[in-house]
């Protein structure tokens, strides 16, 4: 072989191994973190954490009744203001792709996507504490929201595009006004897709804290009052991290691990359904 | 033949739907117009009082009322730039493996991984980021001769805590997102590149490299939204980066950036200008982002455009 | 039988040629089978193609013709879950065995594929890729090679100002005609051919169709196409498949005024394709 055909078969191996390495490389922190979280987490999981409220500073004990409950709260307030808003958009943008306005939600949907979490709690803030002089659930739940609305709205145009035309124009055939269409025969038919992506989004805000620090702050209290401030499993999990107890520590593993078992789960569930859904669809 | 009018609609179709239908989208970009205007009116006092000596100041010392921002430029700049060199060709790596060297079986199940590694919050990579990058970047900073210590980029008391620390937390961070999108950007080179390379006689890595040319503005813009991400990334960096408003060229120094130092100080300031102060390190934050989102979208664009299918959006999987 | 009515050209022979047929051919196949997991695409297929000439594969979509030409060079080997038996020896070295280098093998047989893919780059760099990756590095050979290549696919004289200009911007003919000077430009033994002109109008075809016969003289061609008239016109050599068998080969002439084989007759007169 000559000089010049050794040296690129090296050079292409080298990458090769190159390639396969960064893959490991990636997959070491994973199972670092997985392992530690896992590991310190599911010891510290009892009966207490998941009924207890948090117990004052310094003592050992209780738990993250409130702050469970809280998230729950939270996501559904987000959801409550994402979905409808997310959906309805993308159903615009799919029917009326061409339009200057579809082309305006697009291009503002992925730069919304694309904002620090931090500075849309400080939009949060602005809007929602400040003229209330209060933090709240409900300015905690804007917050995610805002977060969602560009998850649902490009989902929900992606899902409905890919319904094939012919169903359309079965329904359009039969003298269904455009309206009536969509709602009756495109977005059942996208539905199952669009829930899914629903739970993938509601995972990914769950896990959000920055834009809770100054909205839904964090109460030591069991409270389920969207107008007063709310514990949060994230905020909850960041507080006992910085602080210098050790119990404080062991609970926020705790946390960490119901967080990361929620996620995974959410994951899972969509994955399974996704490919329920491609099995349906194939002929 | 119908003609579309100004809301989209052909002539003859119902008013309502597009209008109530448009009423939702419309809310897009005004979120986006009214998060700028906002930011921008709370932060009025700030920048009336310092103008742009607040970008070119050092000093933060909210007890004497003195707030100068540089220190958050040049820490967010840093630990965001040095995550980029770290994560990028390990990021290429893995979407180079997954789209073009991976074995069928592999694919899924790594592709699976890799959306877990994004999937993890960014508090949990911060708590692990306390308890085992600390000791361990604390270790390796003891472990340094003292030859090196004498370099400006590794001076400082081995603390833990500072801007390697984040730097690496930010980097884990960021190889699953950019990985994910340069993989879309591989996928819809067309197969045809490849085999054209290979059929001259070329090895694995020259028709890579043909794919990497054709893709190469959308990786270079999957790189950008990577950096984007980590720009803007607040809770990891904070409870690593040691929050000290100081400008340090040294990976041991504890920095401090933009989205922490709002995270930290926010519900602790009192008087207006302080707050103020806060919210137009966001704006300049929000901007910064903005600006690197949409680049970056513009050229994971092209590369979807050349092959005349739907522009550069990942596809979802049920469509895969 | 009945004699068809297919245009051959009529092709002036050299004093000689007749000896050219006992040549050693350029490529022998023996016994090959090709499974895509466990469905069979190729059936025990055997021949040998001549140097020097046209051989042309013709039969119905489906029929396999594609997946044995490439073969030829291995590019079946991109594909997962190919599994080959049998053998192919081109200029007399198998091509499946150990020690046979992939990467030299498509050196010495080029490909040209069904629709044109230029790179994204100017037309000199296009033509120049093969030499490069080479370890060619001077600039001048590497002019005197994309110069040499462009005039073999007939393509010189139209782009020889412009040289430094996206390959994009040719039509579909030229860029097509660009495809095979970037393969000559290796030189190769051996040029096949995936159906090339399916995507052209029949003037770029016809100047395709005379490249083919210019460098006939130079290199082995081997050519898929769908359009029978095509082979008749163009091929020296043709073979029929169907369903993965090679029903039968031979001097095309002979195939087209007097097939063998009944399923031969069929397809030629069109009773089914």
């Amino acid at each position: 072989m000559s000089w010049n055909r050794l040296r690129r078969k090296v050079v292409s191996g080298a990458v090769v191994a190159f390639c396969a390495a960064a893959v490991v490389l990636a997959l070491i922190p994973l199972g670092f973190i997985l392992f530690f979280v896992i590991g310190h987490g599911l010891p510290a999981l009892n009966a207490a954490f998941f009924t207890q409220m948090p117990k004052p500073v310094g003592e050992p004990g209780g738990g993250m009744a409130n702050a469970i409950a809280g998230t729950l709260i939270l996501i559904g307030l987000a959801a409550g203001i994402a979905v409808p808003i997310g959906i309805v958009s993308g159903i615009y943008v799919s029917e009326y792709r061409k339009t200057s306005l579809a082309s305006a939600v697009r291009f503002s949907a992925d730069i919304l996507n694309g904002v620090p979490s931090i500075v849309i709690g400080l939009f949060a803030y602005t809007t929602a504490v400040l003229p209330f002089q209060r933090f709240s659930a409900i300015a905690g739940g804007l917050a995610l929201g805002i977060m969602m609305i560009p998850l649902i709205v490009r989902m929900t145009e992606e899902l409905l595009n890919l319904v094939p035309p012919t169903l359309r124009d079965g329904a359009l055939a039969l003298g269904a006004t455009r309206a009536r269409a969509v709602f009756t025969v495109i977005l059942p038919a996208a539905l199952p897709g669009i829930l899914t992506g629903v739970l993938v989004a509601l995972a990914r805000i769950a896990g959000e804290t920055a834009p809770l620090l100054f909205t839904a702050f964090n109460n030591r209290f069991w409270s389920t009052r969207l107008d007063q401030p709310i514990a949060s499993l994230t905020v909850q999990v960041y507080t006992y991290a910085i602080s210098p107890y050790d119990d404080w520590h062991r609970q926020a593993w705790a946390g960490a691990t119901v967080l990361i078992g929620a996620i995974l789960t959410f994951s899972l569930l969509a994955r399974a359904m996704t490919r329920r859904l491609e099995r349906m669809h194939r002929p | 033949m119908s003609t579309t009018g100004p809301l989209g609609r052909s002539s003859g179709e119902g008013r309502l739907f597009p209008l109530l239908t448009g009423a939702a989208a419309v809310l897009v970009p005004c979120l986006v117009a009214g998060i700028a205007l906002v930011l921008w009116r709370e932060s009025l006092l700030s920048i009336r009082e310092f103008g742009f000596a607040f970008w070119r100041t050092s000093i933060w010392d909210p007890v004497a009322g003195q707030f100068g921002a540089l220190p958050f430029i040049w820490g967010t700049l840093y630990s965001s730039l040095l995550a980029l060199l770290l994560s990028a060709p390990v990021a290429l790596g893995i979407a180079i493996f997954l789209s073009d060297l991976s074995p069928h079986a592999l694919r899924q199940p790594l592709i699976f991984l890799t959306e877990l590694l994004a999937a993890i919050p960014s508090i949990v990579y911060g708590l692990w980021g306390i308890f085992v990058l600390v000791p361990l970047v604390r270790r390796l900073e003891i472990a340094t001769p003292a030859w090196l210590k004498g370099v400006p980029l590794f001076e400082g008391p081995p603390l833990g805590v500072g801007l390697l620390a984040a730097s690496l937390v930010l980097a884990v961070m960021m190889v699953p997102f950019t990985a994910s999108v340069a993989r879309e950007i591989l996928k819809a080179v067309p197969s045809a590149q490849r085999e054209g390379a290979y059929a001259l006689g070329a090895t694995r890595w020259e028709a890579i490299r043909m794919a990497l040319f054709y893709g190469r503005t959308g990786i270079i813009g999957a790189v950008m939204l990577g950096l984007g991400r980590a720009l803007g990334e607040t809770m990891a960096v904070t409870m690593l980066i040691g929050n000290n408003p100081r400008i340090s060229l040294s990976l041991f120094a504890p920095q401090y950036t933009m989205a922490a130092v709002i995270a930290n100080e926010f519900t602790e300031a009192a008087d207006p200008l302080y707050l103020d102060a806060l919210v137009e390190i966001g704006l300049v934050l929000f901007l910064i982002t903005v600006a690197i989102n949409a680049l970056s979208r513009v050229l994971v664009w092209r590369v979807g455009r050349e092959r005349t299918v739907r522009a550069g959006r990942p596809v979802p999987a049920a469509a895969v | 039988m009945t004699a068809v009515k297919i245009e051959t050209r009529a092709k002036p022979r050299a004093p000689g040629r007749d000896e050219a047929k006992a040549e050693e051919p350029m490529i022998l196949i023996e016994d090959l089978t090709l499974h895509y997991g466990d469905k069979p695409a190729l059936k025990g297929i055997s021949m040998q193609v001549p140097k020097n000439r046209v051989t042309a594969f013709i039969g119905p979509s489906g029929c396999g013709k594609t997946t044995l030409l490439r073969c030829l060079n291995r590019m079946n080997d991109l594909v997962d879950g190919v599994r080959i038996t049998g053998r192919i020896l081109v200029a007399g070295r198998d091509v499946y065995h150990g020690s046979m280098d992939v990467t030299e093998l498509r050196k010495r047989v080029g490909m040209v594929f069904q629709k044109s893919n230029p790179f994204p780059k100017s037309i000199y760099d296009n033509v120049a890729y093969g030499p490069r990756i080479l370890g060619t590095r001077s600039r001048a050979a590497l002019d005197q090679a994309v110069e040499r290549s462009l005039g073999s696919a007939a393509l010189w004289d139209e782009v020889k100002d412009r040289l430094h200009e996206s390959a994009l911007r040719l039509s579909g003919g030229q860029q097509q005609r660009l495809c095979i000077a970037r393969a000559l430009a290796v030189e190769p033994e051996v040029l096949l051919m995936d159906e090339p002109c399916s995507a052209l109008d029949p003037i770029a075809t016809a100047k395709i169709e005379e490249l083919m016969d210019e460098l006939k003289s130079r290199y082995t061609i081997v050519v898929v196409t769908h359009n029978m008239q095509q082979a008749a016109r163009a091929s020296d050599v043709t073979g029929f498949l169907l369903m993965g068998e090679l029903v039968e080969f031979g001097e095309t002439p002979k195939i087209f005024t007097t097939p063998g084989d009944r399923r031969t007759e069929d397809y030629i007169t069109g009773r089914f394709g």
